[in-house]
């Protein structure tokens, strides 16, 4: 039997992002449910949050993002053999996200899965991705993230309503003759199975706010040093740190102990929400986007959420 | 050997100051930590876990709930 041979390295080629348009704004959750901005903002971070209407869903989502990577990417539909999506929130458990992504997209026949790792989708993903080019498996890959956390949300609990948004976050991979992602570091905790958790088809998205809290900021600070560990890179050398959109409290936690001086820490929860498997590509893209940060530079990525999963990589800005 | 309750007392003080600024001479037993210091339920968490470094006693979220003064938390170390 032969097997396949990879490139030497892969790459980010380009991110692109899509969020819905309309805006939820703390006061407007204020009108309907017991909350206020004071306590949004200190105890999650948000400020406002994007929603998208009954007629926009997560995979339109996924295609608009999508296509605006793959549009940046300098590539075309054809270069792409391998569309990867991550989400947690699909309407429906059958057919999959990807192979409709990548028809809209006009990718013909792509190898097509979704991942479902909850807010740790985009970095499996985006591990997979980088694997599948360097094993062989696929020349250039879309990995997108999106989410439609709205339809899975009770809007009169206040726990979970002020948190969650809908939005999408997407990087086309290519092949490199030098590294541009660093080795995954992945794990989970399943005894926290329920942390996180829609329990049937007929629940709503529950959480325990604590208990997560205290698992964020308790295990992820390690999690994110041996990553930079394994990428042979000094924290204090990265130029941004992008952590899963979760909590304000939470991101400036870990960025405190990780000891990135220098990095941008992504704070993109302040106006785009809990976006879960969307946010680190959401974020980073407009980052990108508003001249946050260089090509060139390097950032820590790290996603964390229900399983609970965790998994994250360096990459190098595109 | 056990630590003395003005110990414990003074330990808090002084991680409740680290995690909310909030000096650690306002940190008294009696003090209520939501009605007298306005600490929420995520600096609670965070209280609680460097109370566990501090003083090798985890206090899990299903206690941590009943925990209303300091007061309380010292009892909740010293037994």
């Amino acid at each position: 039997m032969k097997i396949s041979q990879g490139a030497p390295g892969a790459k980010i080629l380009a991110f692109g992002h899509y969020q819905p348009s309309k805006v939820v704004t703390n006061d407007d959750l204020s009108a309907t449910m017991e909350t206020s901005d004071e306590w949004i903002q200190s105890r999650v971070g948000i400020k406002e949050r994007r929603i998208a209407p009954d007629n926009e869903s997560e995979i339109d989502l996924a295609v608009q993002a999508g296509g605006k990577a793959l549009a940046a990417s300098g590539l075309s539909a054809s270069d792409i053999d391998l569309v990867i999506v991550a989400t947690c929130t699909l309407e429906a458990q059958i057919p999959n996200a990807a192979g409709r992504v990548a028809t809209r997209l006009g990718i013909d026949a792509p190898g097509a899965f979704d991942v479902n790792t909850a807010c740790s989708g985009f970095c499996y993903a985006l591990a997979v991705a980088n694997d599948a080019i360097r094993a062989g498996s696929a020349t250039n890959v879309l990995v997108v993230g999106t989410e439609k956390l709205s339809q899975w949300i009770d809007w009169t609990d206040r726990s979970t309503a002020v948190i969650f948004a809908d939005g999408a976050g997407a990087a086309v991979v290519g092949p490199s003759e030098t590294p541009g992602i660093g080795p995954v570091v992945w794990g989970s905790a399943g005894d926290k199975f329920d942390a996180i958790i829609i329990k049937d088809r007929d629940s709503f998205l529950h959480q325990e706010g604590q208990t997560v809290f205290r698992w964020a900021t308790t295990a992820l600070h390690p999690v994110a040093k041996e990553i930079c560990e394994r990428a042979g890179v000094d924290p204090a050398d990265l130029a941004a740190f992008v952590p899963h959109q979760a909590n304000l409290r939470i991101i400036e936690s870990i960025a405190r102990r990780l000891g990135a001086d220098k990095a941008v820490v992504a704070k993109d929860i302040v106006l785009a929400g809990n976006t879960s498997a969307a946010s680190i590509p959401l974020a980073l893209s407009r980052m990108i986007e508003r001249g946050e940060v260089q090509s060139g530079g390097l950032a820590l990525l790290l996603g964390f959420g229900a399983g609970l999963t965790y998994a994250g990589q360096v990459i190098e800005i595109p | 050997m056990a630590l003395s309750e003005q110990e414990i007392l003074a330990g808090i003080g002084k991680i409740i100051n680290e995690i909310t600024g909030i000096p650690a001479s306002e940190v008294t037993p009696e003090k209520s930590f939501v009605d007298d210091l306005d600490i929420d339920s995520l600096s609670m968490v965070e209280i609680a876990v460097a109370a566990q470094d501090e003083f090798g006693v985890e206090i899990p979220d299903d206690q941590l709930k009943h925990l209303k003064t300091v007061k309380d938390v010292i009892n909740f170390i010293q037994n």
